[in-house]
């Protein structure tokens, strides 16, 4: 186990003067005996292949009940005719967060970050800020060894598993690992960064796993809407020097405790929250006549 | 748990632990019985009985008892690819007690006619613990290579096996030692940090007190 605790991860940076990504690249070299060139290309890897699943999603795809589909399309074109209530760059995040979910539930190739119903917040943050502010692949990449390391802290002590922790354990931990990684890629201090996986992380404390049919379709597709844009609020109160009141590694802890007390109805089960309303329950139904 | 658990893997979805994880089972459970398999039982349990249909997770543990990698486009295709290559399938539900709600029963049987029977639970992510192989409680990842043997409770047996391996300067990452009772049937599952070669596996086999070996090999 690499490290156990977000505050851990902070100080070792603090001691080594080392930056946050960097501190998580050497552990990583550390545990798996690779080398800082093996890790870091491995991680490229993944915004490649986060690249080319953005590259290659179909708006005429769609998921195997047909309920998902064709939405990411809809809401770029509304975002090009500069109709976006909140500008361009927030209606193409947006966008890239319906496109990937979408893709997910499509059965296309995507990258799970940290689980494929989640696949859609970081790249909605990352794709979107690399184009809009020309930032390079490599600088990106970086952020994500931060993102990885948040999410390596918030498995060990807690989970990333809907079925085990909610919806809050999914969106809510790929919204707190993108959060850190933006204030990074802005150069905000190591502890910025642990203030906005905190305020993510509690910002979506308690969502639960409803899937209607138990399908990775309604609602985890928009879901990592929320997932990308409260990453980005968050992000952007850290860096404004807003910190968060109670530490990362608490409300993590508060995170499993409320996994813990969820009823399996509200765990991937698709038998509570929107699954069972009668629209839901009516869809489900459909499905399996 | 490494960063590249939390990041990754590359997948088909729609879901990392209901259909990626269900690959990773599938495809583990094919390196355990260590020959290609002709038929296969699939027992659901939990989340993975009550939604793993439309996660494709019935699809995804025969794509990886086929041999398939989480991210083969083939995937949702794997019943059609099961019968091309002579794989029997059947798949049901069952209730098991004190597991991960997406845990499965799979019974298998090689084409020598070998048989195992594993019980396997998908963590999140991809990530994925075997929690029994015939019957024996065991915790393992599937992540690096990992020898199971099954033997005689005698004195001796740790001892051959560990000095075995360190002659051939396999590091043991993690061990771990059951038994049924005392003086009967007992099974050690050793994680380890390099692959273990074939021949000394063979002649481990071979040892008295010795009833079976599995080995996971993970460059197959």
């Amino acid at each position: 186990m690499a490290f156990s605790s977000i505050s851990g991860l902070v100080s070792r940076t603090e001691a080594s003067g080392l930056s946050l990504w960097k501190t998580v690249l050497e552990e990583d070299c550390r545990d798996r005996g690779c080398s800082r060139e093996e890790s870091f290309r491995q991680m490229a890897g993944l915004w490649d292949a986060m690249k080319s699943a953005s590259c290659h999603y179909n708006a005429q795809a769609r998921s195997a009940s047909g309920l998902v589909g064709g939405d990411g399309e809809k809401m770029l074109s509304y975002c090009r005719e500069g109709r976006s209530i909140g500008g361009e760059f927030f209606g193409k995040v947006v966008a890239e967060g319906l496109r990937m979910g979408e893709s997910n539930a499509c059965m296309k190739r995507i990258v799970a970050a940290p689980t494929a119903g989640a696949c859609g917040v970081l790249p909605a943050v990352l794709l979107p800020m690399a184009e809009r502010d020309g930032i390079s692949d490599s600088q990106i990449v970086q952020s994500m060894f931060v993102a990885a390391g948040v999410g390596q802290v918030i498995a060990a002590r807690a989970s990333i598993s809907g079925a085990e922790g909610g919806c809050q354990a999914e969106i809510g931990s790929a919204s707190a690992m993108a959060a850190s990684a933006l204030v990074s890629l802005r150069n905000g201090s190591p502890k910025m960064s642990a203030y906005a996986c905190a305020m993510a992380l509690m910002n979506l404390m308690g969502l639960v796993c409803d899937p209607v049919a138990g399908l990775v379709e309604i609602p985890c597709v928009r879901r990592n809407v929320i997932g990308a844009v409260n990453a980005i609020s968050c992000a952007d109160m850290a860096l404004a020097g807003i910190q968060s009141r109670i530490p990362a590694d608490e409300v993590i802890d508060a995170m499993r405790a409320v996994g813990d007390m969820l009823p399996t109805a509200l765990r991937e089960t698709g038998k509570g929250g929107v699954a069972a309303t009668p629209t839901g329950l009516r869809t489900a139904e459909k499905l399996r006549g | 748990m490494g960063i590249f658990d939390i990041m990754g893997p590359v997948m088909v979805g729609p879901s990392s632990s209901h259909t990626a994880g269900a690959v990773r089972i599938g495809s583990i459970t094919r390196k355990l019985l260590g020959e290609k398999p002709v038929c296969a039982e699939l027992l659901l349990h939990g989340s993975f009985a009550a939604t793993g249909e439309g996660h494709g997770t019935d699809r995804a543990l025969v794509a990886g008892l086929l041999g398939m990698k989480p991210d083969n486009e083939r995937i949702p295709k794997s019943f059609e690819i099961a019968k091309e290559e002579n794989l029997s399938v059947k798949i049901g539900k069952v209730t098991l007690r004190n597991v991960h709600p997406n845990t499965v029963l799979l019974k298998v049987q090689g084409e020598s006619g070998r048989k195992l029977e594993v019980v396997a639970s998908s963590l999140g992510g991809g990530r994925v613990k075997i929690c029994r192989l015939d019957g024996i409680e065991t915790n393992f990842s599937g992540d690096c290579p990992t020898l199971v043997v099954h033997n005689l409770d005698q004195p001796g047996h740790v001892a051959q096996v560990t000095s075995l391996l360190a002659r051939n300067e396999v590091n043991i990452a993690s061990m771990q030692l059951y038994r049924n009772m005392r003086g009967g049937y007992a099974v050690m599952v050793l994680e380890c940090d390099q692959p273990i070669p074939a021949a000394p596996l063979k002649s481990l086999s071979k040892m008295d007190g010795i009833l079976k070996i599995t080995y996971l090999n993970l460059d197959e």
